[in-house]
């Protein structure tokens, strides 16, 4: 049954993830026909959606941060062999935790504020998923089951509080006062016009560079540095490491206080760079879509980025394309998310094992 | 408080519990033969989607309830391929039959019905009615399945085998029985539960599908699982407190209490996953799962 598995190494990092997102996007295609509409022109409104204009294209970039986000958050914990899906509600403290730097300190001019609230989300969200990774480090606790309590109990804690503490006072909606206006993060049309270069406005802003800074970041931690090589050891072999001198449980902890704080980073984008208030749901799922973006940028930090424009590429295409067939509704991409994590994730042995047998093939016929 | 007020509300409890029970003990089947499914909220959202689809497009009930099970039992066979055959990772499949579930269900609804992924009001025999005592046939079905799940699990050949791929598929394979197989007709078991608990919820309990009408009580029904340490009777216990607390929630809504004043909902909401992390961390006793589950069966190691 277990047919020798060797792939060089390009086929495993770039063919063996393409085969399947291909095959992800036909099965797409296939419900897009089940529910009686043309997959071929949903596909070009969709990228004439998100590429095909500078507005759109300022939509996917903003999109794209957000999942950069989430997906480094996910691939971090990854590396340390765990498996971290509370993203939903370590970005949803965070939102809190930048909520209450930015309206409390908001005497502070913004070259202070902005960065003390970008610190006070990242600090939520890891404080948040350091419980998890405590429970699981000291207690053996499974933090897949934690964590997905843990989202649970965010999103309860943050309706109570919204309804109850933070709500602005005479507004019905459960939303807080806008946050003070030095501590909003420029949008990029705004930098770009400090400059005298007009581009499209749009909810882009600079986070994005944040995103990517935070991608370089978690490349040089991962593969440059001494804790991400033992952060790796642990994932690949937690025994070894101890024999190492690694503690698995010190591992675990840091890699999930660093996973915490990365998704902390989705409120930085969403709340700080457009809502500009701390409101319900506006994790939206982004969480889960980070897990689709590892397991398809195979948690290396360029994969992850290049999956998150292609997921930045279905949300803006997507809402335009539900503009256009109303009957292609954004869940569409919560579908196409599903399908990857099922083929990228959970059936990466059955891609695998048809790449090998395609390449062993052409290399007898070569032969 | 009135014996009337306690009635009511131990009422409400127990409708609350049922898909709780049913999705519970559907895990339970799942996970002690060694597959970990973390995607019965996506199960039970399929289940109540084609069920309340095909009890209005047929006008029965109980034709809802089939097409129910059938939804689940496709999306179970979906996570036994990846997570037994493919020998995958079972959580990232549970994740995805969970967005699958999700998005699919709201794409399907909308295309078909036009109401934003609600399906037509049901009405009349497109409900189940009450059977007795005021409740429906799958309160029945739900309470049923405790004792046979017990009985089957603990004192049959089955059962036995079952259990024991779940803690050591390596000598269930040597005694010549089939690893796959028994993990595949727990599967299976697994997604007509799901059906069932998902069935109530659109075709009993509600009129209709909502969007995500689940709402999360996939992973309360986890949350129950692991309170009952994986056996059937603590379940029915863990889901109808869980039931308990939910219904006592919303009787408590805007009630102040004597002492303590207005308990916050969300308080209430809060104590199912509250209890669940406690419990995990070992502080009140521990819960400790089948030792194989979450781990694919490699035969030739």
């Amino acid at each position: 049954m277990s047919a020798p598995l060797d792939l060089p190494k390009w086929a495993d990092t770039v063919l063996v993830p393409a085969v399947s997102v291909v095959c992800a996007f036909l099965v797409a295609g296939l419900v897009v026909l089940a529910i009686g509409e043309d997959p071929v022109s949903a596909t070009r409104y969709l990228i004439q959606g998100s590429l095909g204009s500078g507005e759109g294209l300022g939509f996917t970039l903003f999109y794209t941060t957000d999942f950069i986000f989430t997906g480094l958050a996910v691939a971090v914990a990854y590396h340390a062999g765990l498996f971290n899906i509370g993203g939903e509600g370590q970005a949803t403290l965070g939102g809190l935790g930048a909520a209450l730097t930015v309206l409390n300190l908001s005497f502070l001019p913004g070259f202070l504020l902005i960065p003390l609230g970008i610190l006070g989300a990242a600090a939520f969200g890891a404080a948040w998923a350091a419980i998890p990774g405590y429970l699981q480090a000291k207690r053996g606790s499974h933090i897949v089951i934690t964590t997905i309590m843990f989202n649970w109990l965010a999103s309860v804690l943050i309706v109570y509080l919204l309804v109850n503490v933070l709500r602005e006072a005479q507004s019905m909606n459960p939303e807080t006062r806008e946050f003070p206006a030095q501590s909003h993060i420029p949008f990029m049309h705004e930098v770009f016009a400090a400059f005298g270069i007009e581009i499209p406005s749009s909810q882009l802003n600079l986070s994005l560079i944040l995103a990517l800074a935070a991608a370089f970041g978690v490349w040089l931690l991962i593969y440059r540095s001494r804790l991400g090589y033992a952060i790796r050891v642990v994932g690949s072999n937690p025994t070894a490491a101890v024999y190492a001198g690694i503690s698995p449980a010190r591992i675990t902890i840091i890699a999930m206080l660093l996973s915490g704080a990365l998704a902390g980073g989705l409120a930085v984008n969403e709340l700080m760079g457009y809502q500009h208030r701390l409101l319900l749901e506006f994790t939206a799922g982004y969480g889960f879509v980070g897990i689709a973006v590892a397991l398809m940028g195979r948690a290396h930090p360029v994969g992850i980025i290049l999956a998150s424009l292609l997921f930045g590429i279905l949300y803006q295409g997507g809402a335009e394309l539900a503009f256009e067939q109303p009957a292609i509704t954004r869940d569409m991409v919560v579908v196409i998310s599903g399908i990857i994590i099922l083929f990228a994730g959970a059936l990466d042995g059955l891609f695998r094992r048809l790449v090998v047998r395609v390449l062993h093939s052409t290399k007898a016929a070569r032969a | 408080m009135e014996f009337s007020t306690i009635y009511a509300v131990l009422d409400s409890a127990l409708r609350l519990s049922i898909p709780l029970l049913a999705a519970c003990l559907a895990g339970l089947w799942s996970e002690r033969s060694g597959v970990v499914d973390i995607g019965l909220e996506g199960k039970m959202l399929v289940a109540a989607f084609a069920a309340a689809a095909a009890a209005h497009a047929f006008g029965s009930a109980w034709i809802g309830l089939m097409a129910g099970i059938g939804a689940a039992v496709a999306f179970s066979l979906i996570h036994g391929f990846a997570s037994i055959s493919q020998r995958g990772n079972q959580i990232v499949s549970g994740v995805a039959i969970n967005l699958l579930a999700a998005g699919l269900t709201a794409i399907v609804g909308n295309a078909w019905y036009g109401q934003g992924g609600r399906t037509p009001p049901l009405e009349g025999a497109e409900r189940f009615q009450d059977a007795l005592f005021g409740h429906s046939a799958p309160v029945y079905f739900a309470l049923l399945a405790v004792p046979v799940t017990w009985f089957v699990l603990a004192r049959t050949r089955f059962g036995l085998r079952l259990r024991a791929v779940g803690e050591n598929p390596a000598a269930v394979d040597t005694a010549g029985i089939s690893v796959t197989g028994l993990r595949y007709s727990a599967v299976v078991i697994c997604g007509v539960l799901c059906g069932l608990a998902g069935t109530y919820l659109s075709v009993g309990q509600s009129a209709g599908f909502l969007n995500n009408m689940t709402a999360g009580k996939g992973f309360i029904a986890l949350a129950a699982l692991i309170f009952a340490k994986w056996r059937a009777w603590p379940a029915l216990g863990a889901c109808f407190l869980f039931g308990l607390l939910d219904a006592v929630a919303i009787r408590l809504q805007g009630i102040a209490l004597p002492g303590i004043g207005e308990v916050p909902v969300q308080a209430i909401q809060a104590l199912p996953y509250l209890m669940t992390i406690i419990l995990l961390a070992g502080v009140i006793g521990t819960a400790i799962p089948p030792r194989a589950s979450g781990v694919p069966y490699v035969k030739e190691r």
